[in-house]
Protein backbone atom coordinates (compact mmCIF):
# COMPACT_ATOMS: atom_id res chain seq x y z
CA UNK A 1 0.00 0.00 0.00
CA UNK A 2 2.69 2.44 1.07
CA UNK A 3 4.85 1.63 -1.87
CA UNK A 4 2.01 1.88 -4.33
CA UNK A 5 0.68 5.23 -3.19
CA UNK A 6 4.15 6.64 -3.15
CA UNK A 7 4.62 5.76 -6.78
CA UNK A 8 1.11 6.37 -8.15
CA UNK A 9 1.21 9.55 -10.17
CA UNK A 10 -0.51 12.65 -8.79
CA UNK A 11 -2.48 12.78 -12.06
CA UNK A 12 -4.18 9.50 -11.32
CA UNK A 13 -4.84 10.24 -7.65
CA UNK A 14 -6.04 13.75 -8.42
CA UNK A 15 -8.54 12.62 -11.01
CA UNK A 16 -9.73 9.66 -8.95
CA UNK A 17 -10.44 11.96 -6.01
CA UNK A 18 -12.25 14.39 -8.25
CA UNK A 19 -14.19 11.80 -10.20
CA UNK A 20 -17.33 11.32 -8.06
CA UNK A 21 -17.97 15.04 -7.70
CA UNK A 22 -17.11 15.69 -11.33
CA UNK A 23 -19.55 13.04 -12.56
CA UNK A 24 -22.43 14.64 -10.66
CA UNK A 25 -21.43 18.16 -11.63
CA UNK A 26 -21.29 17.25 -15.28
CA UNK A 27 -24.63 15.44 -15.13
CA UNK A 28 -26.55 18.13 -13.27
CA UNK A 29 -24.82 21.40 -14.14
CA UNK A 30 -22.75 21.26 -17.33
CA UNK A 31 -24.84 18.82 -19.31
CA UNK A 32 -28.17 20.56 -18.57
CA UNK A 33 -26.65 23.95 -19.40
CA UNK A 34 -25.52 22.68 -22.80
CA UNK A 35 -28.68 20.64 -23.34
CA UNK A 36 -30.74 23.75 -22.69
CA UNK A 37 -29.09 25.45 -25.65
CA UNK A 38 -29.50 22.33 -27.82
CA UNK A 39 -33.15 21.74 -26.95
CA UNK A 40 -34.01 25.39 -27.43
CA UNK A 41 -33.33 24.85 -31.14
CA UNK A 42 -35.94 22.10 -31.44
CA UNK A 43 -39.70 21.97 -31.15
CA UNK A 44 -41.33 20.41 -28.10
CA UNK A 45 -42.05 16.72 -28.58
CA UNK A 46 -45.77 15.99 -28.23
CA UNK A 47 -47.71 12.73 -28.38
CA UNK A 48 -47.05 11.23 -31.81
CA UNK A 49 -44.93 14.19 -32.86
CA UNK A 50 -41.21 13.94 -32.13
CA UNK A 51 -39.12 17.05 -31.64
CA UNK A 52 -37.84 18.55 -34.89
CA UNK A 53 -35.15 21.11 -35.62
CA UNK A 54 -36.67 24.57 -35.75
CA UNK A 55 -33.56 26.71 -35.59
CA UNK A 56 -34.23 30.01 -33.90
CA UNK A 57 -38.02 29.72 -34.03
CA UNK A 58 -38.35 29.47 -30.24
CA UNK A 59 -36.33 32.64 -29.91
CA UNK A 60 -38.47 34.39 -32.49
CA UNK A 61 -41.55 33.33 -30.55
CA UNK A 62 -39.92 34.65 -27.41
CA UNK A 63 -39.17 38.02 -28.97
CA UNK A 64 -42.85 38.26 -29.89
CA UNK A 65 -44.12 37.04 -26.52
CA UNK A 66 -45.40 39.93 -24.38
CA UNK A 67 -45.43 37.77 -21.23
CA UNK A 68 -41.72 37.09 -21.65
CA UNK A 69 -40.93 40.80 -21.95
CA UNK A 70 -43.18 41.56 -19.03
CA UNK A 71 -41.45 38.93 -16.88
CA UNK A 72 -38.05 40.25 -17.85
CA UNK A 73 -39.11 43.81 -17.10
CA UNK A 74 -40.64 42.71 -13.80
CA UNK A 75 -37.44 40.90 -12.91
CA UNK A 76 -35.37 44.01 -13.65
CA UNK A 77 -37.72 46.11 -11.52
CA UNK A 78 -37.66 43.47 -8.81
CA UNK A 79 -33.85 43.51 -8.81
CA UNK A 80 -33.76 47.31 -8.75
CA UNK A 81 -36.29 47.34 -5.94
CA UNK A 82 -34.68 44.70 -3.75
CA UNK A 83 -30.92 45.01 -4.21
CA UNK A 84 -30.13 48.64 -3.25
CA UNK A 85 -32.71 48.65 -0.46
CA UNK A 86 -31.64 45.41 1.17
CA UNK A 87 -27.95 46.29 0.85
CA UNK A 88 -28.41 49.76 2.33
CA UNK A 89 -30.48 48.31 5.17
CA UNK A 90 -27.93 45.56 5.71
CA UNK A 91 -25.14 48.11 6.02
CA UNK A 92 -27.22 50.29 8.33
CA UNK A 93 -28.08 47.30 10.51
CA UNK A 94 -24.45 46.24 10.69
CA UNK A 95 -23.27 49.73 11.63
CA UNK A 96 -25.98 49.99 14.28
CA UNK A 97 -25.35 46.67 16.00
CA UNK A 98 -21.59 46.94 15.66
CA UNK A 99 -21.49 49.76 18.20
CA UNK A 100 -22.39 49.61 21.87
CA UNK A 101 -26.12 49.57 22.10
CA UNK A 102 -28.81 48.57 24.55
CA UNK A 103 -30.31 45.21 23.55
CA UNK A 104 -27.70 44.51 20.89
CA UNK A 105 -28.07 40.74 21.11
CA UNK A 106 -31.83 40.95 20.65
CA UNK A 107 -31.48 43.31 17.70
CA UNK A 108 -28.99 41.08 15.92
CA UNK A 109 -31.32 38.16 16.46
CA UNK A 110 -34.29 40.10 15.19
CA UNK A 111 -32.49 41.21 12.02
CA UNK A 112 -31.08 37.80 11.27
CA UNK A 113 -34.02 35.51 12.02
CA UNK A 114 -35.81 35.91 8.63
CA UNK A 115 -32.73 34.35 7.01
CA UNK A 116 -33.34 31.06 8.77
CA UNK A 117 -37.01 30.82 7.75
CA UNK A 118 -37.97 29.11 4.50
CA UNK A 119 -39.04 31.64 1.86
CA UNK A 120 -42.25 29.69 1.53
CA UNK A 121 -43.05 30.15 5.23
CA UNK A 122 -42.18 33.82 4.99
CA UNK A 123 -44.46 34.15 1.99
CA UNK A 124 -47.31 32.48 3.87
CA UNK A 125 -46.95 34.86 6.79
CA UNK A 126 -46.87 37.89 4.52
CA UNK A 127 -49.81 36.57 2.52
CA UNK A 128 -51.78 36.88 5.72
CA UNK A 129 -50.44 40.44 6.20
CA UNK A 130 -51.56 41.52 2.78
CA UNK A 131 -55.08 40.08 3.06
CA UNK A 132 -57.51 42.86 2.07
CA UNK A 133 -59.52 44.31 4.95
CA UNK A 134 -58.30 41.77 7.49
CA UNK A 135 -54.52 41.74 7.17
CA UNK A 136 -52.17 43.88 9.21
CA UNK A 137 -51.07 46.06 6.28
CA UNK A 138 -54.61 46.99 5.40
CA UNK A 139 -55.55 47.65 9.01
CA UNK A 140 -52.59 49.96 9.36
CA UNK A 141 -53.58 51.79 6.20
CA UNK A 142 -57.14 52.14 7.46
CA UNK A 143 -55.78 53.53 10.70
CA UNK A 144 -54.26 56.31 8.61
CA UNK A 145 -57.68 56.92 7.11
CA UNK A 146 -56.85 55.51 3.68
CA UNK A 147 -59.17 53.14 1.80
CA UNK A 148 -58.72 49.37 1.90
CA UNK A 149 -56.64 47.93 -0.89
CA UNK A 150 -56.16 44.50 -2.45
CA UNK A 151 -52.37 44.60 -2.24
CA UNK A 152 -51.52 41.34 -4.00
CA UNK A 153 -54.53 41.41 -6.29
CA UNK A 154 -53.79 44.74 -7.85
CA UNK A 155 -51.50 45.23 -10.78
CA UNK A 156 -49.90 48.34 -9.30
CA UNK A 157 -48.84 46.86 -6.00
CA UNK A 158 -48.32 43.09 -6.47
CA UNK A 159 -44.66 43.34 -7.49
CA UNK A 160 -43.90 45.92 -4.80
CA UNK A 161 -45.36 43.52 -2.21
CA UNK A 162 -42.90 40.85 -3.34
CA UNK A 163 -40.07 43.36 -3.13
CA UNK A 164 -40.95 44.18 0.49
CA UNK A 165 -41.01 40.51 1.47
CA UNK A 166 -37.66 39.87 -0.19
CA UNK A 167 -36.00 42.87 1.43
CA UNK A 168 -37.31 41.74 4.81
CA UNK A 169 -35.93 38.27 4.27
CA UNK A 170 -32.52 39.20 2.84
CA UNK A 171 -31.32 42.32 4.66
CA UNK A 172 -30.34 40.42 7.81
CA UNK A 173 -28.45 37.85 5.80
CA UNK A 174 -26.37 40.51 4.08
CA UNK A 175 -25.92 42.28 7.42
CA UNK A 176 -23.71 39.54 8.84
CA UNK A 177 -21.18 39.95 6.03
CA UNK A 178 -20.96 43.67 6.70
CA UNK A 179 -20.73 42.98 10.40
CA UNK A 180 -17.83 40.58 9.88
CA UNK A 181 -16.06 43.12 7.68
CA UNK A 182 -16.63 45.95 10.16
CA UNK A 183 -15.13 43.87 12.94
CA UNK A 184 -12.00 43.33 10.89
CA UNK A 185 -11.36 47.07 10.52
CA UNK A 186 -8.58 48.07 12.93
CA UNK A 187 -9.87 50.32 15.76
CA UNK A 188 -6.63 52.31 15.41
CA UNK A 189 -8.08 53.92 12.29
CA UNK A 190 -11.07 55.32 14.17
CA UNK A 191 -8.80 56.55 16.97
CA UNK A 192 -6.47 58.26 14.54
CA UNK A 193 -9.40 59.89 12.77
CA UNK A 194 -10.81 61.08 16.09
CA UNK A 195 -7.48 62.69 16.99
CA UNK A 196 -7.42 64.43 13.63
CA UNK A 197 -10.88 65.71 14.41
CA UNK A 198 -12.70 63.86 11.61
CA UNK A 199 -16.46 63.58 12.10
CA UNK A 200 -18.13 60.17 12.18
CA UNK A 201 -19.83 60.67 8.84
CA UNK A 202 -16.58 61.80 7.27
CA UNK A 203 -14.83 58.77 8.71
CA UNK A 204 -17.52 56.47 7.35
CA UNK A 205 -17.38 58.04 3.89
CA UNK A 206 -13.61 58.17 3.56
CA UNK A 207 -12.46 55.13 5.54
CA UNK A 208 -15.13 52.59 6.47
CA UNK A 209 -17.06 52.54 3.23
CA UNK A 210 -14.02 52.13 0.96
CA UNK A 211 -12.72 49.38 3.21
CA UNK A 212 -16.09 47.63 2.90
CA UNK A 213 -15.92 47.64 -0.90
CA UNK A 214 -14.99 43.95 -1.29
CA UNK A 215 -17.88 43.00 0.98
CA UNK A 216 -20.22 45.25 -0.95
CA UNK A 217 -19.20 43.56 -4.18
CA UNK A 218 -19.68 40.11 -2.68
CA UNK A 219 -23.10 41.01 -1.33
CA UNK A 220 -24.07 42.66 -4.60
CA UNK A 221 -23.27 39.56 -6.63
CA UNK A 222 -25.25 37.41 -4.23
CA UNK A 223 -28.17 39.79 -4.28
CA UNK A 224 -28.25 39.86 -8.08
CA UNK A 225 -28.13 36.08 -8.32
CA UNK A 226 -30.87 35.75 -5.70
CA UNK A 227 -33.13 38.14 -7.53
CA UNK A 228 -33.09 35.78 -10.52
CA UNK A 229 -32.89 32.49 -8.65
CA UNK A 230 -35.56 32.71 -5.97
CA UNK A 231 -39.23 32.67 -6.96
CA UNK A 232 -40.76 30.67 -4.09
CA UNK A 233 -42.68 33.73 -2.92
CA UNK A 234 -44.15 34.25 -6.38
CA UNK A 235 -45.53 30.71 -6.33
CA UNK A 236 -47.11 31.20 -2.92
CA UNK A 237 -48.28 34.79 -3.04
CA UNK A 238 -49.32 35.78 -6.54
CA UNK A 239 -48.66 33.00 -9.05
CA UNK A 240 -47.30 35.72 -11.27
CA UNK A 241 -50.61 37.54 -11.36
CA UNK A 242 -52.63 39.60 -11.73
CA UNK A 243 -52.14 39.70 -15.51
CA UNK A 244 -48.50 38.63 -15.12
CA UNK A 245 -47.82 41.82 -13.19
CA UNK A 246 -45.61 39.95 -10.73
CA UNK A 247 -44.23 37.20 -12.95
CA UNK A 248 -40.45 36.86 -12.70
CA UNK A 249 -38.31 35.16 -15.34
CA UNK A 250 -37.73 31.89 -13.48
CA UNK A 251 -41.38 31.78 -12.51
CA UNK A 252 -42.37 32.13 -16.15
CA UNK A 253 -39.96 29.32 -17.04
CA UNK A 254 -41.63 27.18 -14.39
CA UNK A 255 -45.06 28.07 -15.78
CA UNK A 256 -44.12 27.30 -19.38
CA UNK A 257 -42.12 24.18 -18.53
CA UNK A 258 -44.36 22.56 -15.97
CA UNK A 259 -47.87 23.84 -16.57
CA UNK A 260 -47.96 24.08 -20.36
CA UNK A 261 -45.18 21.45 -20.69
CA UNK A 262 -43.66 23.40 -23.56
CA UNK A 263 -40.12 22.29 -22.71
CA UNK A 264 -38.47 23.62 -25.85
CA UNK A 265 -39.78 27.12 -25.29
CA UNK A 266 -38.88 26.83 -21.60
CA UNK A 267 -35.34 25.94 -22.71
CA UNK A 268 -35.16 29.09 -24.84
CA UNK A 269 -36.34 31.12 -21.85
CA UNK A 270 -33.77 29.41 -19.63
CA UNK A 271 -31.06 30.49 -22.08
CA UNK A 272 -31.95 34.11 -21.31
CA UNK A 273 -31.58 33.40 -17.60
CA UNK A 274 -28.24 31.68 -18.19
CA UNK A 275 -27.00 34.66 -20.20
CA UNK A 276 -28.02 36.99 -17.36
CA UNK A 277 -26.18 34.86 -14.80
CA UNK A 278 -23.11 34.54 -17.04
CA UNK A 279 -23.01 38.33 -17.44
CA UNK A 280 -23.06 38.66 -13.66
CA UNK A 281 -20.11 36.27 -13.47
CA UNK A 282 -18.16 38.19 -16.10
CA UNK A 283 -19.04 41.50 -14.47
CA UNK A 284 -17.84 40.23 -11.13
CA UNK A 285 -14.61 39.05 -12.70
CA UNK A 286 -13.95 42.44 -14.29
CA UNK A 287 -14.82 44.33 -11.11
CA UNK A 288 -12.63 42.04 -9.07
CA UNK A 289 -9.82 42.67 -11.50
CA UNK A 290 -10.15 46.42 -11.12
CA UNK A 291 -10.19 46.13 -7.38
CA UNK A 292 -6.90 44.27 -7.40
CA UNK A 293 -5.31 46.96 -9.59
CA UNK A 294 -6.69 49.61 -7.31
CA UNK A 295 -4.89 48.03 -4.40
CA UNK B 1 -26.84 61.30 14.40
CA UNK B 2 -26.56 61.15 18.14
CA UNK B 3 -26.20 57.89 20.04
CA UNK B 4 -29.74 58.15 21.36
CA UNK B 5 -31.31 58.52 17.94
CA UNK B 6 -29.20 55.66 16.68
CA UNK B 7 -30.49 53.44 19.46
CA UNK B 8 -34.01 54.52 18.65
CA UNK B 9 -33.55 53.77 14.94
CA UNK B 10 -32.02 50.39 15.71
CA UNK B 11 -34.93 49.47 17.92
CA UNK B 12 -37.59 50.66 15.49
CA UNK B 13 -35.96 48.58 12.78
CA UNK B 14 -35.60 45.64 15.15
CA UNK B 15 -39.25 45.71 16.14
CA UNK B 16 -40.34 46.12 12.54
CA UNK B 17 -38.19 43.13 11.63
CA UNK B 18 -39.51 40.85 14.35
CA UNK B 19 -43.12 41.98 13.88
CA UNK B 20 -44.10 39.51 11.13
CA UNK B 21 -42.85 36.58 13.15
CA UNK B 22 -44.41 37.86 16.35
CA UNK B 23 -47.70 38.31 14.56
CA UNK B 24 -47.55 34.80 13.14
CA UNK B 25 -46.81 33.53 16.62
CA UNK B 26 -49.80 35.40 18.04
CA UNK B 27 -52.17 34.01 15.43
CA UNK B 28 -50.88 30.46 15.77
CA UNK B 29 -51.04 30.32 19.57
CA UNK B 30 -54.47 31.91 20.01
CA UNK B 31 -57.98 30.72 19.16
CA UNK B 32 -59.35 31.71 15.77
CA UNK B 33 -61.48 34.61 17.02
CA UNK B 34 -58.32 36.35 18.28
CA UNK B 35 -56.28 35.79 15.11
CA UNK B 36 -56.32 39.48 14.27
CA UNK B 37 -57.55 40.90 17.58
CA UNK B 38 -54.87 41.81 20.05
CA UNK B 39 -56.27 41.42 23.53
CA UNK B 40 -53.78 40.67 26.28
CA UNK B 41 -56.27 38.41 28.04
CA UNK B 42 -56.78 36.20 25.00
CA UNK B 43 -56.38 32.55 26.02
CA UNK B 44 -53.37 30.66 24.71
CA UNK B 45 -53.91 27.40 22.85
CA UNK B 46 -52.04 24.70 21.02
CA UNK B 47 -55.23 23.70 19.24
CA UNK B 48 -54.17 25.19 15.91
CA UNK B 49 -51.01 23.13 15.88
CA UNK B 50 -52.92 19.96 16.70
CA UNK B 51 -55.46 20.68 13.98
CA UNK B 52 -52.75 21.41 11.40
CA UNK B 53 -50.76 18.33 12.40
CA UNK B 54 -53.83 16.14 11.98
CA UNK B 55 -55.07 17.76 8.78
CA UNK B 56 -52.05 16.79 6.68
CA UNK B 57 -49.31 14.14 6.91
CA UNK B 58 -46.80 16.53 8.46
CA UNK B 59 -45.07 13.72 10.33
CA UNK B 60 -44.23 12.11 7.01
CA UNK B 61 -43.17 15.42 5.48
CA UNK B 62 -40.91 16.02 8.45
CA UNK B 63 -39.36 12.58 8.05
CA UNK B 64 -38.83 13.24 4.33
CA UNK B 65 -37.14 16.55 5.02
CA UNK B 66 -34.86 15.05 7.66
CA UNK B 67 -33.91 12.20 5.31
CA UNK B 68 -33.36 14.61 2.44
CA UNK B 69 -31.20 17.00 4.41
CA UNK B 70 -29.14 14.16 5.91
CA UNK B 71 -28.68 12.45 2.55
CA UNK B 72 -27.56 15.61 0.80
CA UNK B 73 -25.20 16.64 3.58
CA UNK B 74 -23.69 13.17 3.92
CA UNK B 75 -22.89 12.85 0.23
CA UNK B 76 -21.78 16.48 -0.03
CA UNK B 77 -19.28 16.07 2.77
CA UNK B 78 -17.67 13.02 1.18
CA UNK B 79 -17.61 14.27 -2.42
CA UNK B 80 -16.52 17.80 -1.60
CA UNK B 81 -13.78 16.60 0.75
CA UNK B 82 -12.30 14.32 -1.89
CA UNK B 83 -12.51 16.91 -4.66
CA UNK B 84 -11.18 19.72 -2.47
CA UNK B 85 -8.24 17.54 -1.45
CA UNK B 86 -7.46 16.87 -5.10
CA UNK B 87 -7.52 20.58 -5.93
CA UNK B 88 -5.55 21.61 -2.87
CA UNK B 89 -2.74 19.09 -2.88
CA UNK B 90 -2.35 17.27 -6.21
CA UNK B 91 -0.82 18.75 -9.32
CA UNK B 92 -2.79 16.84 -11.91
CA UNK B 93 -3.18 17.60 -15.58
CA UNK B 94 -6.09 19.93 -16.27
CA UNK B 95 -6.43 21.04 -12.65
CA UNK B 96 -7.02 24.71 -13.39
CA UNK B 97 -9.55 24.01 -16.11
CA UNK B 98 -11.37 21.49 -13.93
CA UNK B 99 -11.48 23.98 -11.07
CA UNK B 100 -12.94 26.68 -13.29
CA UNK B 101 -15.57 24.22 -14.48
CA UNK B 102 -16.47 23.50 -10.87
CA UNK B 103 -16.83 27.20 -10.16
CA UNK B 104 -19.41 27.48 -12.96
CA UNK B 105 -21.92 26.01 -10.52
CA UNK B 106 -21.55 29.01 -8.20
CA UNK B 107 -23.24 31.10 -10.87
CA UNK B 108 -25.42 28.60 -12.68
CA UNK B 109 -27.03 26.74 -9.82
CA UNK B 110 -29.28 23.71 -10.15
CA UNK B 111 -32.11 26.04 -9.07
CA UNK B 112 -32.29 27.51 -12.57
CA UNK B 113 -31.74 24.33 -14.57
CA UNK B 114 -35.10 22.88 -13.59
CA UNK B 115 -36.34 22.05 -17.07
CA UNK B 116 -33.39 19.91 -18.17
CA UNK B 117 -32.81 18.32 -14.78
CA UNK B 118 -36.43 17.25 -14.71
CA UNK B 119 -35.92 15.48 -18.05
CA UNK B 120 -32.83 13.77 -16.66
CA UNK B 121 -34.67 12.57 -13.56
CA UNK B 122 -37.48 11.33 -15.75
CA UNK B 123 -35.04 9.34 -17.89
CA UNK B 124 -33.39 7.93 -14.78
CA UNK B 125 -36.83 6.89 -13.53
CA UNK B 126 -36.10 8.81 -10.34
CA UNK B 127 -39.06 11.20 -10.37
CA UNK B 128 -40.92 11.58 -7.11
CA UNK B 129 -38.10 10.26 -4.93
CA UNK B 130 -36.08 11.92 -2.21
CA UNK B 131 -32.95 11.00 -4.14
CA UNK B 132 -34.14 13.05 -7.12
CA UNK B 133 -34.54 16.14 -4.94
CA UNK B 134 -31.00 15.76 -3.64
CA UNK B 135 -28.98 14.59 -6.65
CA UNK B 136 -28.43 17.94 -8.41
CA UNK B 137 -27.10 19.49 -5.21
CA UNK B 138 -24.77 16.76 -4.02
CA UNK B 139 -21.63 17.88 -5.83
CA UNK B 140 -21.51 21.36 -4.38
CA UNK B 141 -19.08 23.82 -5.95
CA UNK B 142 -19.44 25.96 -2.88
CA UNK B 143 -18.40 23.10 -0.59
CA UNK B 144 -15.47 22.17 -2.81
CA UNK B 145 -14.29 25.77 -2.90
CA UNK B 146 -14.65 26.29 0.83
CA UNK B 147 -12.79 23.09 1.73
CA UNK B 148 -10.08 23.67 -0.86
CA UNK B 149 -9.31 27.05 0.69
CA UNK B 150 -9.12 25.40 4.10
CA UNK B 151 -6.98 22.45 3.01
CA UNK B 152 -4.51 24.81 1.37
CA UNK B 153 -3.77 26.37 4.74
CA UNK B 154 -2.76 23.01 6.24
CA UNK B 155 1.07 23.03 6.62
CA UNK B 156 2.72 20.74 4.08
CA UNK B 157 4.99 19.41 6.85
CA UNK B 158 2.03 17.74 8.54
CA UNK B 159 1.12 16.08 5.27
CA UNK B 160 4.68 14.90 4.72
CA UNK B 161 5.00 13.64 8.28
CA UNK B 162 1.94 11.45 7.76
CA UNK B 163 3.36 10.16 4.49
CA UNK B 164 6.64 9.29 6.16
CA UNK B 165 4.70 7.30 8.73
CA UNK B 166 3.40 5.30 5.79
CA UNK B 167 -0.09 6.77 5.36
CA UNK B 168 -1.53 6.80 1.85
CA UNK B 169 -3.40 9.82 0.44
CA UNK B 170 -6.79 8.82 1.83
CA UNK B 171 -5.49 8.07 5.29
CA UNK B 172 -3.57 11.36 5.31
CA UNK B 173 -6.74 13.17 4.30
CA UNK B 174 -8.67 11.50 7.10
CA UNK B 175 -6.03 11.86 9.83
CA UNK B 176 -4.58 15.27 9.00
CA UNK B 177 -6.87 17.40 6.86
CA UNK B 178 -10.35 16.50 8.03
CA UNK B 179 -9.69 17.09 11.77
CA UNK B 180 -8.05 20.46 11.07
CA UNK B 181 -11.01 21.58 8.96
CA UNK B 182 -13.64 20.76 11.59
CA UNK B 183 -14.92 24.35 12.10
CA UNK B 184 -15.35 24.70 8.36
CA UNK B 185 -17.29 21.44 8.22
CA UNK B 186 -19.62 22.69 10.95
CA UNK B 187 -20.12 25.97 9.11
CA UNK B 188 -20.77 24.25 5.81
CA UNK B 189 -23.15 21.76 7.42
CA UNK B 190 -25.28 24.48 8.99
CA UNK B 191 -25.50 26.42 5.75
CA UNK B 192 -26.30 23.30 3.74
CA UNK B 193 -28.95 22.09 6.17
CA UNK B 194 -30.65 25.50 6.28
CA UNK B 195 -30.57 25.76 2.52
CA UNK B 196 -32.07 22.36 1.84
CA UNK B 197 -34.55 22.45 4.69
CA UNK B 198 -35.91 25.62 3.10
CA UNK B 199 -35.58 24.74 -0.58
CA UNK B 200 -38.87 24.72 -2.41
CA UNK B 201 -39.12 25.10 -6.19
CA UNK B 202 -37.13 22.04 -7.29
CA UNK B 203 -38.76 19.72 -4.71
CA UNK B 204 -42.14 21.07 -5.79
CA UNK B 205 -41.36 20.12 -9.39
CA UNK B 206 -39.95 16.63 -8.90
CA UNK B 207 -42.28 15.33 -6.21
CA UNK B 208 -45.96 14.61 -6.41
CA UNK B 209 -46.78 12.32 -3.53
CA UNK B 210 -46.79 12.24 0.22
CA UNK B 211 -43.96 9.72 0.35
CA UNK B 212 -41.37 12.09 -1.10
CA UNK B 213 -42.61 15.61 -0.41
CA UNK B 214 -40.49 17.65 2.00
CA UNK B 215 -42.06 20.00 4.55
CA UNK B 216 -41.91 23.10 2.36
CA UNK B 217 -43.85 21.48 -0.45
CA UNK B 218 -46.22 19.84 2.01
CA UNK B 219 -46.93 23.21 3.55
CA UNK B 220 -47.69 24.72 0.17
CA UNK B 221 -50.02 21.86 -0.81
CA UNK B 222 -51.69 22.16 2.56
CA UNK B 223 -52.18 25.91 2.64
CA UNK B 224 -53.21 26.31 -0.98
CA UNK B 225 -55.63 23.44 -1.35
CA UNK B 226 -56.69 21.68 1.82
CA UNK B 227 -57.24 24.64 4.00
CA UNK B 228 -59.00 27.56 2.37
CA UNK B 229 -58.22 30.64 4.38
CA UNK B 230 -58.07 29.54 8.00
CA UNK B 231 -55.12 31.70 8.96
CA UNK B 232 -54.82 30.33 12.48
CA UNK B 233 -54.15 26.87 11.13
CA UNK B 234 -52.01 28.03 8.24
CA UNK B 235 -49.73 30.08 10.46
CA UNK B 236 -49.54 27.17 12.90
CA UNK B 237 -48.50 24.89 10.04
CA UNK B 238 -46.02 27.50 8.86
CA UNK B 239 -44.37 27.72 12.25
CA UNK B 240 -44.45 23.94 12.44
CA UNK B 241 -42.45 23.58 9.22
CA UNK B 242 -39.87 26.18 10.17
CA UNK B 243 -39.95 25.18 13.84
CA UNK B 244 -37.10 22.66 14.13
CA UNK B 245 -34.66 24.87 12.26
CA UNK B 246 -35.80 27.95 14.14
CA UNK B 247 -35.36 26.24 17.52
CA UNK B 248 -31.93 24.97 16.50
CA UNK B 249 -31.05 28.49 15.45
CA UNK B 250 -32.19 30.03 18.73
CA UNK B 251 -30.19 27.45 20.69
CA UNK B 252 -27.01 27.76 18.62
CA UNK B 253 -27.32 31.36 17.48
CA UNK B 254 -23.65 32.26 17.66
CA UNK B 255 -22.66 29.09 15.83
CA UNK B 256 -25.19 29.77 13.07
CA UNK B 257 -24.24 33.38 12.51
CA UNK B 258 -20.54 32.56 12.52
CA UNK B 259 -21.13 29.72 10.09
CA UNK B 260 -22.98 31.91 7.63
CA UNK B 261 -20.22 34.49 7.98
CA UNK B 262 -17.44 31.97 7.51
CA UNK B 263 -19.21 30.55 4.50
CA UNK B 264 -19.55 33.98 2.99
CA UNK B 265 -16.02 35.25 3.49
CA UNK B 266 -14.08 32.85 1.43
Amino acid sequence: MTKRSATTSPHVIGWLLLLPAAALLVTFTHYPAVATLYHSLFSTARAGRPAVWVGLENYAAMAADPVFWQSLRNNALFALGTIPTSMALALAMALLVNGKLRGRAFLRLSYFTPTILPMIAVANIWLFFYTPGYGLVDRFVQLLGLPSHNWLGSRDTALACLVVVTVWKEAGFFMIFYLAALQSIAPVLAEAAAIEGAGRWYFFRRVTFPLLMPTTLFVLVNAVINSFRLVDHVVVMTRGGPDNASSLLLYYIYDVGFKFWDTAYAAALTMVLLVVLASVAIGQFLLLDRRIHYR
Amino acid sequence: MTRASETLAAWLLGLLWILPLAYAGWTAFHPREYSARFVLTAPLTLGNFVEAWNAAPFARYLLNTVLLVALILGVQLVLCTLAAYAFARFEFAGRTAAFLLVLVQLMIMPDVLIVENYQTMSRLGALDTILAIGLPYMASAFGIFLLRQTFKTVPKELDEAARVEGAGPLLTLWKVYVPLARPVYVAYALVSVSYHWNNFLWPLIVTNSVTSRPLTVGLQVFSSTDQGVDWSIITAATLLTSGPLLVAFLLFQRQFVQSFMRAGIR
